[in-house]
């Protein structure tokens, strides 16, 4: 179905672990990897699917790891990358950090985990929250052989245990918004949408009912209210927590939440939007002599609001020398490492315009390696604000134990991929 | 504390010390010392001979240090399956102990233990597992229910787990129920036939229940369970719809395209204009754009499969052609990807946008990422016509910038430009010229030298743009080479004065001094044609050609609508069936999308625009095609009367061709001496070598005889010799010859004549191949120097190239066909009448043989000498027919009714050839030959 084994391999495509799941593809297969790997990023040809004989690899990358799932047969795909992705995840959540050391640090719990995630190449538990209710890396704490199987790893809220207590019962909800833009070199946006988040911090007793209000129009449009502004969201995901069949008949988001942090939803929004921060560049390059970079930044965003920790990264050529920078406002500084201009605006307020100018020497000799045409991109976070006006109408919370729960809301509009071509 | 502490021992008394602490007495020293055991185990030392010390720790109440000597044995038990059998009492158990963890562990490790002699003590454990109380047990013993089978499949259906796992598919537990589907499906896929998936209304609708409640993989295995069902009516596919739906709003992308799965293939049932399927349609764009916000791996997965869900749907996608132009960051695969994608959705209405995102990315670095914009480009004016002169110019644009690797591209998709939309663009021929010298990779080449030849006639000194493309014609790959070959027989028939030398030149490159059979052919067959009749030569060679279309890059209907039922597998990323890359699934049934409802018609792609299914896509023909046609002509035999029978294959066509010569030559021979018979093939005037090698026959080493001086049998045929190889061509050796057939053993004689000054040694021989697998049997034997004017006769044997101090000269030579009739020709009167009467008269020719003076008994004996034996003669109407049988070595049987009428010199022979026995087969062909020669 999908896996036939996975493997852990550090850079040098050595295995660190791994586990076979159906022993039908041989595990010295490995071996073949990361030459075939080299061999398709020589070729400008690199792609997550490689293939030896009659066995494929699937495989992504995580710091300095590779983790690779093989098989013989006509895999499900989708579901092996996502399954990948989920162990990142896991022993994320049980190392903090998942690396090679942290692999050899940890490698009987590795080797407890992988047994659990998955069983003859069907994906099982991989909710870690509710895995670290009985595989634990305190070793101690299973002597006593008391564990047991979680309930809940069964239930059918899978990713909830019983009886979690809490003294003062608050969710916290964050509002995130990004935005992608794409711009072209003549000031065009080419295209431009809004990817939305709803997170959740679930502090809260017991198994809670809850339900989220959105200024949803198809909602609204739906009970036949129409007050003040609504949201039209092009596509919704959810967590699983959410009962989707509920929100596809009335649109009502209703759930059990999983305990403490967690994205309930996502959504992406099509309507244009004019970028919160506009750039305009001017990149002269004399060839032989001098790049001169002129960038004006304006934010195209209400006066009451203040972009924070703005960054607009120009890209300069990697052969320039000598920097020069005036800025009207903020610092600029030039990272050799990435061929770029960083310029930096702790506090950027709505409506106003900053310029900033860059000079750089270019050698007499000139670089023959053709260089991309990187875009200026740019970071941003706006608090208390979400450019699409979604809001959260209400977070209606019931316990059978009736206790009284507040929701915390709060909203942020941050840059997500925000790209403007350069003519250069 | 960490785990690493476990990999520093590397002493080299390891084994005997960790065998010491296994069998301590202290709990926490064995636990240690299985943790280094399998230390070592994971960084691939071979501890398999602790085996028994690490097997007594498993009867633990420890947790932690069970599954530790569990993995151990997962890993070992197949290198020691003795021992392995000390584990099924810890095994039986632990399958009953009260903790569900400990039983579920003891199941779960129990099937991936793969040693035969075990599975059958697992039978009771696992049927007590799969009523467990706990639903955490249940779904482990599901899944070790496919794990058995695959073991011993014989074992899971006697012991009757099947009927349990279906069971299952009721149990009152979402996860229970997910793995058991999983698991079946497992099962089912490497039994194609055994029916254990039959899934009906019922099991549908618990599935559909199970779905709103098991963990997102649980969703994803029953989400592909319910795409191999086909529903029975258009309401049931509504209504299962309608239930998959919600899936699309899931955070995991899986479960989307496994959602979108079933929805694209139960779509297919829904009438069209039903309101729901407009608003499936609907629904199904959202999240299939969303996919593209995943992690990269999982973006490819959903490109590759946007790319097939546009081709069969285009209405899904149209207006969302925004999302797919490339990102700077996006990985080049990706890029790639979007970039097939964004020319499936160019239409009129986006094309501004679509070729300014194109020329935007044709000036990145990435090279194969440059080549791809730029081809897209041109691919877009074939695919939008009113975009045509604005991409042509966008090419130029982008000719103009000379990197070199941007021309040739640009070149070569001009090309197809000019087949799209003949005589409008031709004014850019110019700028394409000056570009000449920077092309340096063939299908650049190939290409510029197609538009030189194309339009001939424009191009003032086309003759010595393409004359200076011949000087390094040999280092030119096949694909300039035959391009180069075609553009100067184009020039010569546009313009012949100024061309004939030029005409003759790249001829005889092709057909001399070519080792290429393909180039070589057409290198003949433009002579030929030229030679025989120019104006046929014209309409043929300047023939229009067919239009191309933009759909030529489309999968072909029925391998999409399997790639579509195999959505998000690996199938659908690699645009290939599962039987392509997948050992043992070629017996497995290939999936199909299910038929509309109701009317029980084919499906109907609601745009005809983009209707891939209803018109079969124009397809370029290939060269090879081309080839093709021009052979048909060719193989139409001058001798037979009516045109050949269209269903004949060429193979049978040659034979008959053969045939008629054959027959000519053998009863002309013999009593006029008619010196022409090389001739055989019909109209090939004399001054043309008159060979054709039937392209793509078999090279087969078969023997021959070089006895020389064997008695000939009486009346056998010994026509003279013909002149093979003029001297003029080969620096002075004549070589001529003959074929005869002597003791059953095909032979050549040949004769050299050295008519240089100076003396020749070295001999030696090579036959091309050829159709009837003719190769010598041994090495051209002349001792002797050769010197001047010295002649040496007689040789064995046959054919090509003859090689000697001077060089190596290639000449064809006409084998008649009676070489080839064996000895074993003479075919039972019965099977005779019998296949007589069976031959549909297709695949009859008829021909006449002429001034032949010998009356019926007469030409009977002559031929049988010949091995063409009579098997019946009837006389009607004062005219004697003789029904004769023939055989090939190669067992292609011909059958030849003579008719001999006293008193006429003219024979009429009917013959038919028909294939007995595999005429391809290439062991058939090597027991004829063998046979023979025995």
């Amino acid at each position: 179905m999908s896996s036939s084994a996975i493997f852990v391999l550090d850079l040098e495509g050595e295995v660190l672990i791994c586990r076979n799941y159906k022993g039908d593809v041989d595990m010295a297969e490995i071996d073949r990897f990361l030459p075939l790997l080299m061999q398709h990023e020589e070729e400008g040809l690199l792609c997550p699917v490689l293939s030896h004989g009659k066995v494929h690899f699937m495989w992504i990358k995580h710091s300095n790891l590779y983790l690779v799932s093989t098989t013989n047969k006509n895999s499900n795909a989708s579901l092996v990358y996502s399954f990948l992705y989920k162990i990142v995840e896991v022993f994320t959540e049980y190392f903090k950090e998942l690396e090679e050391e942290s692999i050899q640090d940890n490698f009987v719990v590795v080797y407890e985990l992988l047994d659990e995630l998955m069983d003859f190449g069907f994906p099982q538990t991989t909710d870690s929250k509710i895995l670290q209710e009985y595989i634990t890396q305190e070793g101690a704490k299973l002597e006593v052989g008391k564990s047991k199987v979680p309930t809940t790893v069964t239930n059918a809220v899978s990713w909830r245990s019983e009886g979690i207590k809490y003294k003062k019962n608050e969710v916290f909800i964050d509002v995130i918004e990004s935005i992608n833009v794409l711009v072209n070199a003549n000031g065009s946006v080419m295209s431009s949408d809004i990817v939305g988040s709803i997170k959740l911090k679930t502090m809260l007793s017991g198994m809670p009912e809850l339900r989220l209000g959105l200024n949803d129009r198809v909602l609204f449009g739906l009970t036949g209210r129409d007050k003040g502004k609504t949201v039209v969201m092009e596509d919704v995901k959810f967590h699983q927590c959410v009962r989707l069949s509920r929100f596809d008949s009335d649109r009502t988001i209703s759930f059990i939440p999983p305990d403490g942090e967690s994205e309930l939803m996502s959504y992406r929004i099509n309507t244009h939007v004019k970028p919160l921060i506009w750039i305009e560049s001017v990149i002269e390059k004399f060839s032989h002599s001098r790049v001169e970079i002129m960038v004006k930044a304006k934010g195209q965003f209400k006066k009451q609001s203040v972009a924070n920790n703005v960054e607009v990264r120009v890209p300069v050529p990697s052969d320039a020398d000598s920097p020069k920078f005036k800025t009207s406002t903020g610092q600029a500084k030039y990272v050799p490492e990435k061929n770029m201009v960083v310029w930096t605006i702790k506090s950027f307020p709505g409506g106003k315009e900053f310029l900033m100018r860059a000079h750089f020497g270019l050698p007499s000799v000139e670089n023959n390696e053709l260089e991309g045409k990187p875009p200026v991109t740019v970071k941003f976070e706006i608090p208390y604000f979400t450019v699409s006006g979604i809001q959260v109408r209400y977070m209606k919370i019931i316990e059978k134990s009736g206790y009284q729960a507040l929701p915390w809301v709060r909203y942020i509009t941050q840059s997500g991929d925000y790209q403007l071509r350069t003519n250069v | 504390m960490t785990d690493s502490k476990y990999f520093t021992t590397t002493k080299k008394g390891e084994i005997f010390e960790l065998k010491a602490e296994l069998n301590s007495d202290k709990k926490e020293k064995k636990k240690e010392a299985v943790k280094k055991v399998i230390a070592s185990m994971t960084v691939g030392k071979d501890v398999s001979a602790l085996f028994p010390d690490v097997v007594n720790c498993m009867q633990t109440d420890n947790l932690e240090l069970k599954k530790l000597v569990y993995l151990y044995l997962m890993n070992y038990a197949k290198s020691q399956p003795d021992m392995a059998i000390m584990a099924v009492n810890t095994f039986v158990k632990d399958c009953e102990d009260p903790n569900p963890l400990i039983r579920a562990l003891a199941v779960r490790t129990m099937g991936c233990i793969r040693v035969d002699k075990i599975t059958e003590y697992l039978c009771e454990p696992l049927r007590k597992c799969l009523k467990d109380e706990d639903p955490y047990v249940r779904k482990t013993a599901a899944v070790c229910v496919a794990k058995l089978h695959d073991i011993n499949a014989q074992l899971v259906e006697d012991q009757g787990f099947l009927d349990t796992l279906k069971d299952l598919i009721s149990d009152s537990n979402p996860m229970v129920v997910a793995n058991a589907v999983a698991a079946l499906s497992e099962i089912a896929e490497s039994h194609p036939n055994s029916n254990l998936l039959d899934l009906n209304p019922q099991t549908i609708n618990k599935l559909l229940t199970a779905l709103n409640e098991c963990t997102e993989w649980g969703q994803i295995f029953i989400l592909d369970c319910l795409a191999n069902y086909t529903p029975r009516d258009d309401r049931e596919s509504q209504s299962i719809c309608e239930r998959v739906t919600p899936r699309l709003s899931h955070a995991n992308s899986a479960v989307v395209l496994s959602a979108v799965k079933v929805l694209m293939k139960f779509m297919e049932m829904l009438p069209k204009d039903l309101d729901y399927y407009g608003t499936l349609l609907k629904k199904l764009a959202p999240p299939l754009v969303t996919l593209l916000s995943a992690e990269p791996e999982l973006q490819y997965v959903a490109l590759r499969n946007i790319n097939l869900i546009v081709q069969r749907r285009p209405e899904i996608l149209k207006h969302e052609m925004k999302v797919f132009f490339v990102k700077y960051n996006d990985p080049i695969y990706v890029k790639l990807e979007k970039l097939d994608i964004m020319i499936r959705l160019a239409s009129q209405a986006n094309i501004a946008q679509v070729l300014a995102e194109l020329k935007e990315y044709a000036t990145e670095v990435d090279v194969d990422f440059v080549r791809k914009a730029v081809r897209a480009i041109g691919r877009c004016a074939i695919k939008v016509e009113q975009s045509a002169e604005r991409c042509v110019s966008t090419l130029l644009d982008l000719i103009q910038t000379k990197v070199n690797y941007v021309v040739q591209e640009a070149i070569v998709v001009i090309k197809d430009i000019f087949r799209k939309y003949p005589n409008k663009y031709e004014s850019v021929i110019a700028t394409l010229c000056e570009n000449l010298d920077s092309l340096d990779e063939p299908e650049a080449r190939a290409a510029m030298i197609w538009i030189v030849g194309e339009y001939a006639e424009r191009i003032d000194n086309a003759d010595e743009l393409l004359e200076s493309f011949l000087e390094g014609f040999h280092d030119e790959s096949t694909q300039v080479q035959l391009q180069l070959l075609t553009a100067i027989v184009k020039l010569f028939l546009k313009k012949p004065t100024e061309t004939q030398e030029l005409v003759q030149q790249v001829l005889s490159l092709a057909t001399q001094d070519s080792d290429n059979p393909d180039l070589r052919d057409r290198g003949y067959i433009y002579w030929r044609l030229l030679s025989t009749d120019p104006v046929a030569a014209k309409e043929v060679v300047l023939a229009e050609k067919p239009l191309i279309s933009e759909e030529t890059d489309l999968i072909e209907p029925t391998l999409l609508e399997e790639l579509i039922c195999h959505i998000g597998t690996l199938a659908s990323v690699y645009h290939k069936p599962p039987s392509a890359f997948v050992e043992g699934s070629r017996g497995v049934q290939h999936k199909r999308l299910p038929g509309s409802a109701g009317s029980g018609e084919s499906v109907e792609s609601p745009d005809p625009g983009a209707a891939a299914t209803e018109t079969p896509p124009a397809v370029i023909p290939s060269q090879g095609d081309l080839l093709g046609d021009l052979l048909n002509l060719d193989l139409t035999p001058t001798t037979t009367t009516g045109p050949p029978p269209p269903t004949t294959s060429g193979m049978q066509m040659g034979a008959m061709d053969l045939l008629s010569g054959g027959l000519d030559s053998l009863l002309g021979g013999d009593i006029g001496g008619n010196p022409a018979m090389g001739a055989a093939f019909g109209a090939a005037p004399a001054t043309m070598p008159a060979s054709f090698n039937a392209p793509g026959s078999g090279g087969l080493d078969d023997l021959f005889d070089l006895g020389g001086g064997v008695g000939m049998p009486m009346g056998a045929l010994n026509p003279p010799k013909a002149v093979w190889l003029p001297a003029m061509k080969a620096k002075g050796l004549e070589i001529s010859g003959v074929f005869v057939r002597r003791a059953g053993v095909i032979q050549m004689e040949m004769t050299l004549t050295n008519k240089a000054m100076s003396v020749m040694t070295d001999f030696a021989i090579q036959f091309n191949r050829n159709s009837f697998g003719l190769a010598p049997a041994g090495p051209l034997q002349i001792l002797t120097p050769l010197s001047p004017n010295q002649s040496i006769e007689p040789l064995n044997n046959l054919q090509v190239a003859v090689k000697n101090n001077i060089d190596v000269f290639y000449f064809s030579c006409q084998y008649p066909i009676s070489m080839l009739f064996v000895e074993d020709g003479k075919m039972e009167r019965q099977v005779f009448l019998a296949t007589w009467k069976d031959i549909p008269n297709d695949n009859e020719s008829q021909f006449q043989i002429k001034d032949c003076h010998l009356n019926s008994d007469a030409a009977s004996n002559k031929l049988q000498s010949s091995n063409i034996f009579t098997i019946a003669k009837r006389t009607v109407e004062g005219q004697d027919m003789l029904y004769q049988s023939m055989k090939l070595t190669n067992g292609i049987w011909v059958l030849a009714e003579l008719r001999v009428q006293a008193g006429n010199p003219n024979y009429t022979v009917s013959s038919v050839a028909l294939a007995i026995g595999p005429i391809i087969n290439q062991n058939g062909f090597e027991n004829g030959f063998t046979n023979q020669a025995l």
